[in-house]
């Protein structure tokens, strides 16, 4: 069974936000919400400066607080790609997923459930890659099967120095930033 | 340094979390004291049930004031929930991991023995209930009467607050997000504060209604049943002392909790010393200070202690204050703990 994950290469990334809107277009995401966003971060002190740009969504942790604290099952594991994914008419909006995750990756859809990256599940199956890795236009995101050692984004985590988001959070996530 | 930009902008996520309104702050007073309620009441069940004298204390009848406030609770949570008409959901499962699902089934057992509880003494404090419905006066007798069905009754009091109380604690401590939470202190600190604002509220019904004919309505009844146990008289006037050296206990238990839930933040690392900083000197230090430890505990513990040594009259003043701490309590930690995150290392 696959795990899916994605890797971004953060010297490729330019910050250009086509996988923002990808995402709102391909999910019909409400006006006035983000499924993904863009994060630039600086350290350092001037003139030594760094920067590294970054396109962020859902983890789809192998350890999810979110799924953990949901009282329905409403946010649960996918089989398929082990995704974490909501669903929607059994989502209460009791708002315990949003409080949970430290990314702050999910929030409340105006119908009333809780609503996030699904890893466009539904390209997936029909052997697409999700809307906003098909769309970068530098080719930075790579998304497949991280339990696959022949895939992209295994070869890659394998080959190249690698950070993720808030490691010490325990909750393994597998969006991986190559520095 | 460590600058970080963010094109991310959620409503109630974003510039930060605000996801829980004031909903959830009264949802958890008054789960909170409707918990404290329960086990007092069942330590008096359980002295009636080994036939000592009812007129010596108080309290045996606070489940009928804690139907009444589950009401007025459950209808803040629900209205928190954003997906109303789905709320069958949660009982469809039992999710095992979620501190949710374990209240939302405590929640359920609570309401069914807060029912039963109220009904012990429901003919004096409901009389047009026990006329219209005449088998709620044969149950009311029959369990009054029985001191082994009183044992059992006690007992689930005692068991169902215990859980109650502390499981709102762990629902907020489980969540590895918010460092201001993840204290498992949080659970007993929330027991106690229910535990003194249970305690408050039968003291002003201590204060307010002897001397005068006790209210029969939908929530005078409900209220007025704290100061009636078990027996035809009211309890003797030095009852009120215990209940007030209870209440000191449980106000030292509170600030003894809060101090050891600091001292874990702030001994802890980054995420959750910077988390105690926003109750300790940041925005929500003057809440923190002034009304849960200042007004909420000090002052109540101070003045109870004049009245029981008779060098003040006994007011509703303390009560009233135990009862402003307690929400400021978790008025505080809700909103404080929503503002906190982990704090990301600048170095890497």
């Amino acid at each position: 069974m696959a795990r899916f994950g994605m890797v971004i290469d953060t010297r490729k990334c330019v910050g250009c936000m086509d996988c923002v809107v990808a995402c709102q277009t391909e999910n019909d995401v409400p006006h006035g919400h983000c499924r993904d966003w863009i994060v630039t971060e600086t350290r350092g002190e001037f003139p030594s400066l760094s920067m590294e740009i970054r396109s962020e969504r859902c983890n789809h942790c192998d350890n999810p607080p979110c799924v953990s604290c949901c009282p329905t099952g409403a946010s649960h594991v996918e089989p398929f790609g082990k995704t974490v994914q909501v669903t929607a008419n059994r989502c209460i909006g009791c708002k315990a997923c949003i409080s949970a995750c430290p990314y702050g990756a999910r929030f409340v859809h105006p119908e009333g459930y809780t609503d996030k990256c699904t890893f466009c599940l539904h390209r997936v199956k029909e052997g697409k890659d999700p809307a906003c890795v098909s769309v970068c236009p530098t080719r930075c995101m790579h998304f497949g099967d991280l339990d696959d050692p022949k895939s992209e984004v295994s070869r890659l985590i394998a080959s190249r120095k690698w950070h993720v988001l808030l490691p010490e959070a325990g909750t393994k996530p597998r969006i991986y930033y190559l520095d | 340094m460590l600058e970080i930009t963010t094109t991310r902008h959620n409503p109630f996520v974003d510039p930060q979390l605000a996801v829980w309104g004031w909903e959830i702050p009264v949802y958890l007073f008054f789960g909170g004291m409707i918990a404290g309620m329960m086990i007092l009441a069942g330590a008096a069940m359980l002295r009636i049930a080994r036939g000592e004298d009812p007129e010596s204390f108080f309290s045996v009848q606070t489940p009928l004031l804690g139907f009444v406030l589950m009401n007025v609770g459950m209808g803040a949570l629900f209205l928190d929930l954003a997906h109303k008409l789905y709320v069958w959901a949660v009982y469809l499962t039992f999710e095992p991991l979620s501190p949710m699902s374990w209240g939302s089934w405590v929640l359920l057992a609570v309401y069914g023995v807060l029912m039963l509880s109220a009904l012990l003494r429901i003919e004096d404090s409901w009389p047009w209930l026990a006329r219209t419905f005449p088998g709620v006066r044969r149950l009311s007798e029959s369990l009054a009467s029985s001191p082994g069905k009183l044992r059992a009754l006690a007992w689930s009091n005692i068991v169902l607050g215990v859980a109650l109380g502390i499981y709102t604690g762990i629902l907020l401590s489980s969540m590895v997000a918010r460092p201001l939470w993840n204290s498992a202190i949080l659970g007993p600190l929330f027991l106690v504060s229910g535990l003194s604002a249970a305690a408050a509220m039968v003291h002003i019904a201590v204060r307010v209604l002897p001397g005068r004919p006790a209210p029969q309505g939908l929530v005078g009844g409900a209220f007025a049943a704290l100061w009636q146990p078990l027996g035809a008289r009211p309890p003797r006037p030095g009852a009120a002392d215990a209940l007030v050296k209870a209440d000191l206990g449980f106000l030292f238990a509170e600030l003894v909790l809060l101090g050891l839930l600091l001292i874990g933040l702030l001994t802890a690392g980054a995420s959750q010393q910077a988390a105690a900083t926003l109750i300790t000197t940041g925005p929500y230090a003057l809440a923190f200070w002034g009304a849960i430890v200042g007004a909420g505990i000090l002052v109540p513990i101070v003045l109870q202690v004049a009245e029981l040594g008779h060098r003040i009259p006994h007011t509703v003043v303390p009560a009233l204050l135990v009862l402003a701490g307690g929400f400021a309590l978790r008025w505080v930690l809700v909103n404080a703990g929503q503002a906190s995150q982990l704090v990301q290392s600048a170095a890497r």
